[in-house]
């Protein structure tokens, strides 16, 4: 019952993703150079997406449906990868200048 | 209490508008009352999980919001069809095309093909319902409240003015300082996310639940377009709900994301609307291609020519949706390299498009044809269609869309794509399946009276728009000078709009007729159909199918009626079927409430909603509900009646 009540592996991972929100706010306000900032938003946003696809999107279960599985993180890493860098192609690279 | 702000000034038609919602509302109310339907609405309709009915109050919705937002055209088109009219001002024609671009797109042909795809894909699939049907039936309310949402806009506070795309900074609170942007971010928020989870549920419905034996490959057409069609909703929507986001605190709470000033971009809104936009599109029109792709098949009666290229060139369209984007601005400032990337992609799209355009006629090609009301659609749509595809090649090109960039050419355009493209096709998805849902068809001889008028008006209204943007005319002018000389082809438009309302009303006249005196189908196959939709019995008994088919070809239903081979092989046992649930309905309306309350600033009260939505949510994910179960003797019994034998 109470195992039901508090599934420890969601608490834990709902209070992770807090506390890694949290710590993505050292950009704002610490005093780390450019570089560190990336970094410190690159490590954090790394762990909080694998978080949720582990913990929350039961990506480790069942094996027969693990094609359809990649193919569609592949579709979504295509579709963000394209609009992150199109963004940047757009205003960036590309601006008419 | 400042009541002010809820009001709407000076117009007659405004003031006409609220009298006449009062007099519905009053008329639903009474009527309600007066047949005692109160119960059988709550009961059977309100609180319902069944894909079907769902599927049907989807497209009851689409089709008022076809009427509301068709009335929004003739208004426009009345006022553009001679110069200076004075029958709208600027500021209520910026709201009435504003509102006719969102309701067309989001509340017309999105939910009108939404509830094809209800009604229809767990037949095709050969299940007894969609993966999640409680979710299904939360993505309808939401869905249903926000176009509520929108729609009140025009008589409490003021309607969105700057246009459906919204740009900045003419979007901003500075700019646009009514309530209308308000309503645009926060009620396609709120029917966004129902269709966000819709996606969600339709690719686990087809990748989960189809009958044995029917692979990947073995799909009907329409089904693997509703698949693509859901993959492009679950990747593309997020975009919408992070822009609608950012624009709703930058006019509630004061951020400054597309603002011009302290660092923000007003550009970007353009982009990620359109990075969302552009699928969009496709979203619509893919599950199109589905549609026709089911009629031509059937009404040639010849399989479908080249379904592994139809298969991949709606998965290469996918794909190209989401590189096209810019081509929505070539305008905007950005420099040769990145208008030729767009354009290049742009042009690509033209191939699978293409491939398909040829699958179909290749298709027709020695086929036996018949000239069903579905049909002509289908096949005035290959045609128009292919007009909207050589003018959008056109519009690719940038150096030569600096030209018509914005201009009447434009509408013409996305208008000859969209209207065969998602229109045709719903009304002719509408026409073949209405005897699957209701058990009669809709007669053939008003049916085509319709099209005629629908098909002709359209060009009459739409072909002179190409010559008017050449001549100059930009889109979205509410008037013009006698001297520019676009009077006389603006009225032929008006002309072919009032035939376009002829059509749609013969439409409407043929569903009453065809209810009252069209002869009850009995055998569920009017058509001599060849998916497994048509196996069942129509109307369909709620559990779809009594023993679920063993498929193992691509026309299963076609093959079993041609070598005798029977579609059913296992017993008739018990069904488990979900309950009905009145939460999804209660979560839509306090939805409504959240985001009317937002719209106008009243905190307290949105908090109290947005509190009672987390308690919903809490409820709905403690509750335990494990459905009921419907015994093999009673599935048995039904079969019996719906074949027509004696009990």
């Amino acid at each position: 019952m109470i195992k039901q009540l508090f599934p420890i592996r969601h608490v834990i991972g709902y209070l992770a993703s807090l506390v890694l929100s949290a710590a993505a706010l050292v950009v704002i306000y610490g005093d780390l150079s450019d570089a560190a900032n990336m970094v410190v938003l690159l490590v954090t946003a790394i762990i909080q997406a694998s978080l949720q696809l582990f913990v929350f999107m039961h990506i480790g279960e069942s094996a027969d449906t693990k094609k359809e599985l990649y193919i569609n993180i592949a579709y979504a890493l295509f579709v963000g990868l394209i609009t992150i860098f199109g963004t940047l192609f757009i205003f960036v690279w590309g601006w008419y200048a | 209490m400042d009541l002010e702000k809820f009001k709407v000034h000076g117009e007659p038609l405004i003031y006409g508008a609220m009298i006449s919602i009062a007099l519905a509302t009053i008329g639903i109310i009474v009527g309600l009352t007066y047949f005692k339907k109160w119960g059988y609405l709550w009961r059977e309709w309100l609180t319902t999980v069944d894909h079907k009915r769902i599927g049907v109050m989807y497209i009851i919705a689409a089709l008022l919001m076809l009427f509301r937002g068709g009335v929004d055209a003739l208004m426009m088109r009345l006022q553009t069809a001679a110069p200076e009219m004075k029958f709208l001002d600027a500021q209520h024609y910026n709201e009435v095309f504003t509102t006719h671009g969102l309701i067309m797109i989001l509340f017309m042909a999105m939910p009108f093909i939404i509830g094809l795809m209800n009604v229809i894909i767990p037949l095709q699939i050969g299940a007894r319902d969609v993966a999640f049907p409680r979710l299904n039936a939360i993505s309808f309310w939401l869905f249903f409240m926000g176009a509520m949402l929108l729609n009140i806009s025009f008589v409490v506070g003021g309607s969105p003015d700057a246009g459906w795309s919204a740009y900045f900074p003419l979007a901003s609170i500075e700019f646009s300082p009514t309530v209308g942007n308000n309503y645009y971010s926060l009620a396609l928020q709120i029917s966004g996310i129902g269709t966000l989870m819709t996606g969600v549920n339709f690719i686990v419905t087809i990748l989960k639940m189809r009958a044995p034996g029917m692979t990947l490959m073995k799909m009907p057409m329409f089904t693997w377009s509703v698949l693509i069609t859901n993959i492009i909703i679950v990747f593309a929507f997020p975009v919408l709900t992070v822009a609608l986001a950012l624009m709703m605190f930058d006019r509630l709470f004061g951020s400054q994301f597309f603002t011009m000033a302290n660092g923000g971009m007003d550009m970007l809104w353009a982009n990620l609307f359109w990075v969302w936009g552009h699928p969009e599109v496709y979203i619509v029109i893919l599950p199109a291609f589905g549609i026709y792709s089911e009629i031509i098949a059937t009404f040639s009666k010849k399989n479908l020519y080249g379904y592994t290229s139809m298969v991949f060139s709606m998965v290469i369209i996918s794909l190209l949706s989401f590189l096209v984007w810019a081509h929505h601005f070539y305008t905007m400032g950005q420099g040769v390299m990145v208008n030729s990337f767009f354009s290049i992609t742009t042009m690509a799209i033209a191939v699978p498009t293409g491939v398909k355009i040829f699958n179909w006629l290749f298709t027709l090609r020695k086929g036996r044809i018949s000239f069903t009301t579905p049909m002509l659609y289908t096949l005035a749509f290959i045609p128009i269609f292919t007009i909207g595809g050589v003018t959008g090649v056109m519009l690719a090109m940038a150096s030569a869309d600096y030209q018509y960039h914005n201009t009447m050419f434009l509408v013409a355009h996305f208008h000859y794509v969209l209207i065969p493209g998602a229109v045709f096709a719903v009304i002719a998805g509408f026409h073949y399946w209405f005897p699957k849902v209701f058990g009669f068809r809709l007669n053939d001889r008003i049916g085509k009276h319709a099209f005629w008028w629908i098909a002709i008006s359209f060009n009459v209204t739409f072909f002179p728009m190409f010559f008017l943007g050449l001549m100059g005319m930009t889109r979205r002018m509410y008037t013009y000078s006698e001297e520019s000389g676009f009077g006389p082809l603006n009225m032929l438009s008006f002309a072919g709009a009032l035939g376009l309302a002829i059509g749609f009303v013969i439409l409407v006249y043929n569903i009453y007729w065809s209810t009252r005196y069209a002869p009850r189908d009995t055998n569920g196959d009017p058509w001599d159909g060849r998916t497994l939709e048509w196996a069942t019995h129509s109307p369909i008994p709620a559990y779809n199918f009594a023993v679920i088919p063993k498929v193992n070809s691509r026309d299963p239903y076609w093959e079993s009626k041609q070598k005798n081979t029977p579609l059913y092989e296992d017993k008739i046992t018990k069904i488990h079927l979900p309950n009905n649930t009145g939460k999804p309905f209660i979560l839509g309306v306090i939805f409504f409430f959240l985001g009317f309350f937002l719209v106008f600033s009243m905190w307290i009260p949105a908090i109290v909603a947005g509190v009672g939505i987390i308690i919903m949510l809490a409820v709905m994910s403690f509750e335990r509900d494990h459905g009921f179960y419907i015994s093999a003797e009673e599935v048995a019994a039904t079969e019996k009646k719906l074949r027509g034998e004696t009990v």
